[in-house]
């Protein structure tokens, strides 16, 4: 087990140690901005007092290297700052479209991971059948397609043809569980086109790799019956890549939203960041693009543990 | 080189007519458009016409027009990009496999921080800082998207240098970039070919992407992405205008995809 643990540690390191470098990456960016915060924000016609008295109150007289640590222990107590567009604290405005983005990310993973999985599965089985190169054509050409075209598509069919689902995806707070699902199929569904056939195509190739190795040869040979090959050798083998396949595009999911949430315009994080993007109002860009590479860091992490520790080799290491 | 082509697959041979009427619309755009790229021609959203082959866009300009000078920003963009992502990324990975020790330690390292971001957070964030001009757009990606490149070529790399014949030019005393340009890069070739074209789809869709956001090409320029952003407003009316660019994109990214399968057939040595 320790052998297990050691590479888990280690890796945990190693994820702890990016996301610092990360951090201070987003803070440096920001600090090689042309011009100076208090002078954008107060405008020319501010006299020098104002300015200096505004980049006391922003903490901008302070050297670099302890206004980076007051940024991270705020960002760590929960203060992100004020945004800079219109003065309001950037956790609140953060807090509710960081659960809304969650909300749709985690809806669309339910749908598309069995789904991908069941796929890759079928198409693995029974691969070079026509089943399986309809399947894997659909899913090339989903890849090769913009997010933003397969929603349109999806728009037009569903919402203005067959007037099913509304267009955009309107929510609020008061609304009940009930109605924020439908608000949301349309965007959910265009996700889960999108990651399912990356992680289709992924997990089918995983399972074809562990059903070309040699000891499933040797279990046929030997005259195993088939659902037992499956059961006894196929399955343990393949459960470490097919769980990396699915961390892996759940992280891409996580990052995947920002487009999905401007065509519907959903209000999650993603939408809010190309919003302040586009108004370059930083302290909103620096505090949602590091909460975006922070869970996208930790779902590789998770990944690469859950792999380690499903994989049937590492675990023997231990004797 | 000819017999190659004779030999080709016909999903392979529809790929590459795909690109080549591509490049076309794109090297010949002014003799194509019918009218200016920025000059209004029409009323709003004009449906197809012996006129306007496509209708028009949100503000009267002929849509046909701007798709063919879409076709020349969109297409070069993405392409020059794509070839300054690979000088950058397959010098540095030659450069680290080559060299080894803490070059390739230091360099692999920056690399994998690089990676462990999310592209197109680093994007929006980049942008977001030095603001959208083409020179930080072409830069941005083309930085981001090398570390992909610098992977690969690092890996093709490490397995030619171990060759007799790089042993041969490091004992009579080469220098590191003739090592590079006359030992490892013809022999890194057929690999990198094919990675050319999956990295262009990649930046080809990622710059598509951004434009859509607003923050590619700005207008009055024409590209793509753009285009469906501004148009995007028509679909609720049961105009399927944007859905026309948007299908360009798509159209494109799957015909270089065939090639590049192609490709990668040929490469892996299967031959069925």
């Amino acid at each position: 087990m320790n052998n297990v643990l050691l590479l888990i540690l280690k890796r945990l390191g190693a994820s702890l140690i990016t996301i610092f470098v990360i951090s201070v990456i987003i803070f440096i960016g920001v600090e090689l901005l042309p011009g100076d915060v208090a002078e954008t924000v107060l405008g020319q016609s501010a006299t020098p007092e104002t300015v200096a008295a505004f980049r006391k109150e922003l903490k901008l007289d302070l050297p670099p290297h302890i206004r980076y640590g007051e940024w991270l222990k705020d960002f760590a107590h929960g203060d992100l700052g004020t945004s800079l567009a219109n003065g309001r604290p950037v956790a609140e405005l953060i807090g509710w479209r960081l659960s809304n983005t969650l909300f749709l990310a985690l809806s669309t993973a339910m749908i598309a991971v069995p789904l991908a999985i069941l796929l890759g599965m079928l198409a693995a089985f029974y691969r070079n059948t026509f089943f399986d190169k309809l399947i894997s054509t659909t899913t090339l050409s989903f890849i090769s397609f913009p997010e933003f075209f397969i929603a349109y598509i999806l728009i037009s069919l569903l919402s203005v043809k067959l007037n099913l689902f509304p267009s955009l995806s309107i929510i609020d707070k008061h609304m009940g569980f009930g109605s924020k699902i439908y608000a949301i199929l349309l965007p959910s569904l265009t996700l889960t086109c999108v990651v399912t056939a990356h992680m289709m195509r992924q997990t089918r190739a995983a399972i074809i790799n562990v059903l070309a190795s040699a000891y499933i040869e040797m279990a046929q040979i030997k005259g195993i019956k088939r659902l037992r090959i499956i059961y006894h050798h196929a399955f343990p083998n393949s459960l470490s890549p097919v769980i990396n396949v699915v961390a892996v595009n759940l992280a891409y999911l996580v990052v995947g939203v920002v487009i999905v949430e401007v065509v519907f315009v959903y209000p999650g994080l993603g939408q809010l960041l190309v919003d302040s993007v586009a108004k370059r109002d930083l302290p909103v860009v620096q505090a949602s693009g590091l909460l975006f590479s922070i869970a996208y860091i930790f779902l590789n992490l998770a990944a690469d543990i859950l792999s380690m520790l499903s994989n049937p080799k590492l675990r023997q290491s231990k004797i | 080189m000819l017999k190659l082509l004779q030999q080709s697959p016909l999903s392979a041979r529809i790929g590459m007519g795909i690109v080549i009427l591509n490049i076309l619309v794109a090297g010949f755009a002014p003799l194509i458009a019918p009218y200016g790229e920025t000059s209004v021609v029409g009323d709003v959203w004009e449906s197809f016409s012996a006129r306007f082959y496509f209708g028009t866009d949100h503000i009267g300009r002929d849509l046909f027009t701007r798709m063919v000078f879409g076709a020349r920003n969109t297409i070069a963009l993405a392409f020059i990009t794509t070839i300054l992502s690979f000088s950058f990324g397959s010098s540095l990975g030659f450069i680290a496999a080559v060299k080894g020790g803490w070059t390739d330690q230091a360099l692999s390292r920056i690399i994998d921080i690089i990676m462990a971001f999310p592209t197109l957070i680093f994007a929006l964030m980049i942008l977001s800082v030095l603001g959208s001009s083409i020179t930080t757009l072409i830069f941005t990606i083309a930085i981001l998207d090398s570390t992909r490149v610098y992977r690969l070529s690092r890996a093709v790399a490490m397995d030619i240098e171990v060759m007799e014949f790089v042993e041969a030019a490091r004992l009579r005393g080469e220098g590191l970039w003739w090592i590079i340009r006359q030992e490892i890069l013809p022999n890194a070739m057929p690999p990198l070919i094919a990675e050319f074209g999956l990295r262009f789809c990649f930046v080809f869709l990622f710059i598509a992407s951004l434009s859509f956001l607003g923050l590619g090409l700005q207008p009055p320029l024409s590209d793509w992405g753009g285009m469906v952003r501004e148009n995007a407003g028509a679909i609720t009316f049961g105009i399927y205008i944007p859905l026309i660019p948007a299908g360009a994109i798509a159209f494109l990214t799957v015909g270089v995809n065939l090639i590049v399968d192609w490709f990668l057939h040929l490469s892996s040595g299967l031959h069925e």
